[in-house]
């Protein structure tokens, strides 16, 4: 009976340990995540500044070799903005910033109100564009981006893209994305307008930038929701984050942008649908979520979601990790571009299977949420 | 005495089993479960967002689902697009979004400031008479409805002006309260005169739960009617009649405040059509004002959605799941529950139900429901009319509204502006603003003490 009652008591004291170590160990997770999101804002903003150098280049001397160096440049600047989309969907920054929209609007909304902006194939005087009373300047473009109770969409990386790449009317098959030429640019070329053609881009590359700070500096040491997110209940945050990772991976990315686009088969149903660069979004949004379970920070793996999931139920981490795996691989092997992939029938099968890969992923990521006692919410 | 003393508790027992009755309000069992079994337990601002929780592991199911959702919460973009699955905007529209009005698949909202906010859920229903077979007559000018926005290059028909005239009366024990009743006005006419008198300003509704009541068997809510008073309680509750135009014939309105839609997916295609200038197969027609001629405009000359895409809106529509209620166990609560019982509130907003067999959906079929309402159309007096007929409504008769939800609409939507054109800015108001059939029933409200209105309040908050 003596012995008992020290069994339990040392039991006790075990836990308190066992606790108190996990707690010191969440802290961290919750650190290293916040240092993730700050890095991957900065990266963005850091490639965000070069795609509006290579805009400034291109709109001052418009030529087929600038045009093209601006594209990449928006090509390179989606690769570090795509792995941040998981850090949607759980009112951090880029969606609620104090109480107010965040700037997710600004930068990724879709789809775009094409013939708002610029000239389309059916109307050649369509758009803020060809309509030169209309001023052009940051402020009435952000005002025209959510004019009234209409949200007409006229900023952000897809309204650069348009402006870059123009209308994709090419059909999936011959797997070309659109076709706009420089000569838009060029004062007497080709299209009305070029002079309001090139400040409107150049504001678009503006706008980024501002968006793209005011979340840098929520995140950024001292900054606002930094501290509140430190300040949660580690449950609460880790909550939040894995809301993100789950939410992104089954209803957003599986749902709402693979699953849909296949069930249409509407060619332009997808994101980067000017540039025919949607692969490239399902892959990086995919990467992101990777990032934040392994706590990924520039390659680098840190103490993680996944080892505190290890550290609960081993088993339960490796089929994590093979559910990464099998939705990579399931991902990579749908077919380039993406419009191709959901109207191709010897592709679409692939396209499906990518889609259930990332059910099962978002799936177990709310398994793992279970097992460290963590709310995943996902609709 | 052992005798004596074993008396004495059964006498003891008895007694604290009687006080504990008159005590004790007891909750039924399952009330909590205000949409069956597929309910979920959420009370955050995401409360009117999940799929029906008997559905939601259903992967094939949930992927329409979501198929659904991405067409009611992403824009409508103006014709001419690249995704030619989400262009044909108006001309004329009040919203580009189905998410705009119905926020976070809730309520909406009258404008504060009708100048700069539209679009958050607030629209005017014109007409210039009404045929109880083929509804109301449109406004040669402006059509049904005035649309307050338009694709550039076309101009929006017309704003509209509130203006509210305070009116204050007292309940029985002095209290004071007060009430708006609102005056619409409509400036800026584009398309001419406007032959309308009758304007019928509808708010949009949250949409959880639309399943469920499409499920309920006519049968059903005709055992609800009593449309010659037969059994004398003042209330002659009786469905509305429309026409269903997928299966040409006539059918139970069960959908708008003024139950003029059958179907969940008849209703979801009038509001693409009506509200954001959507045309499907059911209403092929483009909403065109006489000074423009449509033929003109940039069109590809096909539906702006698919059946297929309608179809999928219209599965979104009809499985978001109904919240929990709670607090179903507290005793304020449950003396509310019975105030509303023994005001005859319960008259018209049924507790409870059960479902028929739905068509397609199994999961809504045979489900035990507490949506307290009848679907049915009651004369609500003077005061709520709105004088404009829709199909066998009269101008003073609205559909009964579901409560299910009705204690979210503050956490979801951030207000608390209630009923058919969200005049009343209080559940009190709202009760206030009974008349007709519900008249006694409003009149036992302003009976009630400060107390026991305070009870019937928290009572609904808790749905």
């Amino acid at each position: 009976m003596k012995n008992f009652g020290h069994v339990f008591s040392l039991a006790i004291a075990l836990m308190c340990m066992v606790s108190c170590a996990s707690e010191q160990q969440s802290k961290e997770v919750i650190q290293n995540y916040a240092a993730l999101v700050l890095d991957n804002y900065e990266a963005a903003r850091q490639d965000a500044v070069l795609l509006k150098e290579a805009i400034g280049k291109f709109t001052t001397k418009p030529s087929e070799a600038t045009h093209q160096a601006a594209k990449d440049a928006w090509k390179k600047a989606r690769e570090s903005y795509g792995i941040t989309e998981v850090f949607r969907f759980q009112e951090g920054p880029i969606d609620v910033i104090e109480g107010e929209e965040g700037p997710e609007a600004r930068l990724n909304a879709w789809p775009l109100d094409e013939s708002y902006i610029d000239y389309v194939e059916i109307d050649s005087t369509a758009g803020i564009i060809n309509a030169p009373s209309k001023t052009l300047d940051k402020a009435s473009l952000t005002a025209a981006n959510e004019s009234g109770g209409e949200k007409n969409i006229s900023i952000g990386y897809h309204a650069i893209e348009f402006l870059l790449w123009g209308q994709d009317l090419s059909p999936p098959g011959i797997k070309q994305a659109g076709s706009r030429p420089h000569t838009d640019f060029v004062d007497g070329g080709t299209a009305a307008n070029q002079d309001r053609r090139r400040v409107y881009l150049q504001l678009c590359a503006d706008l980024l930038l501002d968006d793209l700070q005011l979340l840098i500096d929520q995140w950024k040491e001292g900054g606002a929701y930094r501290n509140k997110f430190f300040a949660m209940e580690h449950k609460t945050a880790l909550s939040k984050m894995m809301t993100g990772m789950a939410t992104l991976a089954k209803a957003e990315l599986a749902g709402e942008r693979i699953f849909v686009a296949y069930d249409n088969q509407d060619q332009e149903d997808e994101h980067s649908c000017f540039s025919d660069n949607t692969h490239r979004d399902t892959r990086l949004n995919l990467q992101g979520i990777k990032n934040v379970y392994f706590s990924l920070i520039q390659g680098k793996e840190n103490q993680s979601i996944h080892d505190l999931v290890q550290s609960q139920d081993t088993t339960l981490a490796r089929e994590v990790s093979n559910a990464f795996e099998l939705a990579e691989q399931a991902v990579n092997s749908t077919a380039i571009p993406f419009d191709f992939a959901i109207t191709a029938d010897t592709e679409r099968p692939k396209v499906l299977a990518a889609v259930e890969a990332l059910e099962k992923l978002g799936d177990k990521v709310a398994e793992a949420g279970a097992v460290l006692n963590v709310k995943v919410g996902m609709e | 005495m052992r005798i004596a003393y074993v008396i004495f508790l059964i006498g003891l027992a008895t007694l604290l089993w009687k006080c504990q009755k008159r005590l004790l309000h007891r909750a039924k069992i399952g009330e909590e479960l205000s949409g069956g079994t597929g309910s979920v337990k959420d009370a955050t601002h995401k409360a009117f967002d999940f799929l029906d929780r008997n559905l939601h592991k259903d992967n094939s199911f949930r992927r329409f689902f979501e198929s659904g959702e991405s067409f009611f919460n992403t824009n409508w973009t103006i014709e001419g697009a690249s995704s030619t699955a989400r262009d044909g905007l108006g001309p004329l529209f009040n919203s580009n979004t189905c998410a705009s009005c119905h926020f976070k698949d809730g309520r909406g909202r009258p404008p504060i400031d009708t100048t700069s906010e539209r679009g958050l859920g607030l629209l005017l229903r014109l007409s210039i008479g009404n045929d109880p077979h083929s509804g109301p007559i449109p406004d040669p000018n402006y059509g049904l409805q005035l649309q307050d926005s338009s694709i550039p290059g076309i101009r929006p028909e017309a704003d509209f002006k509130i203006t509210y005239e305070n009116i204050s009366g007292r309940y029985a024990d002095g209290d004071l309260y007060m009430l708006r009743k609102p005056q619409y006005k409509i400036v800026n006419l584009k398309e001419g005169p406007l032959t309308a008198t009758e304007y019928s300003p509808r708010i949009a509704n949250q949409i959880i739960g639309m399943g469920l009541l499409e499920a309920i068997d006519e049968a059903t809510l005709r055992s609800f009617a009593d449309e010659m008073d037969e059994d004398g309680d003042g209330i002659s509750g009786r469905p509305n009649i429309v026409p269903n135009i997928e299966t040409k014939s006539e059918a139970i309105g069960r959908f708008g405040w003024k139950a003029n839609q059958p179907t969940v997916k008849q209703q979801v295609a009038a509001a693409f059509a009506g509200d954001i200038g959507i045309t499907s197969s059911l209403f092929p027609n483009e909403n065109c004002p006489p000074s423009i001629n449509c033929d003109e405009l940039p069109d590809r000359g096909t539906l702006d959605i698919s059946d297929k895409n309608l179809d999928r809106v219209a599965l979104y529509t009809s499985s978001l799941a109904v919240p929990w209620r709670r607090d179903w166990e507290d005793q304020e609560v449950l003396a509310g529950k019975k105030l509303f019982t023994q005001a005859n509130c319960s008259g018209c907003h049924i507790p409870k139900m059960t479902t028929g067999e739905h068509p397609e959906v199994s999961a809504f079929s045979n489900q035990t429901i507490r949506p307290y309402t009848d679907l049915l159309l009651h004369d609500m007096g003077e005061g709520l009319a709105d004088h404009a007929g829709d199909f066998r409504a009269t101008g003073r008769e609205w559909r009964t509204p579901p409560l299910w939800g009705i204690g979210l609409f503050e956490t979801v939507n951030g207000h608390t502006f209630y009923l058919h054109d969200g005049r009343a800015s209080s559940l009190e108001e709202a009760i206030l603003w009974h008349g007709g059939e519900a008249e006694a029933a409003k009149n036992s409200f302003v009976n009630m003490s400060r107390e026991e209105r305070g009870q019937l309040i928290k009572f609904l908050e808790s749905l």
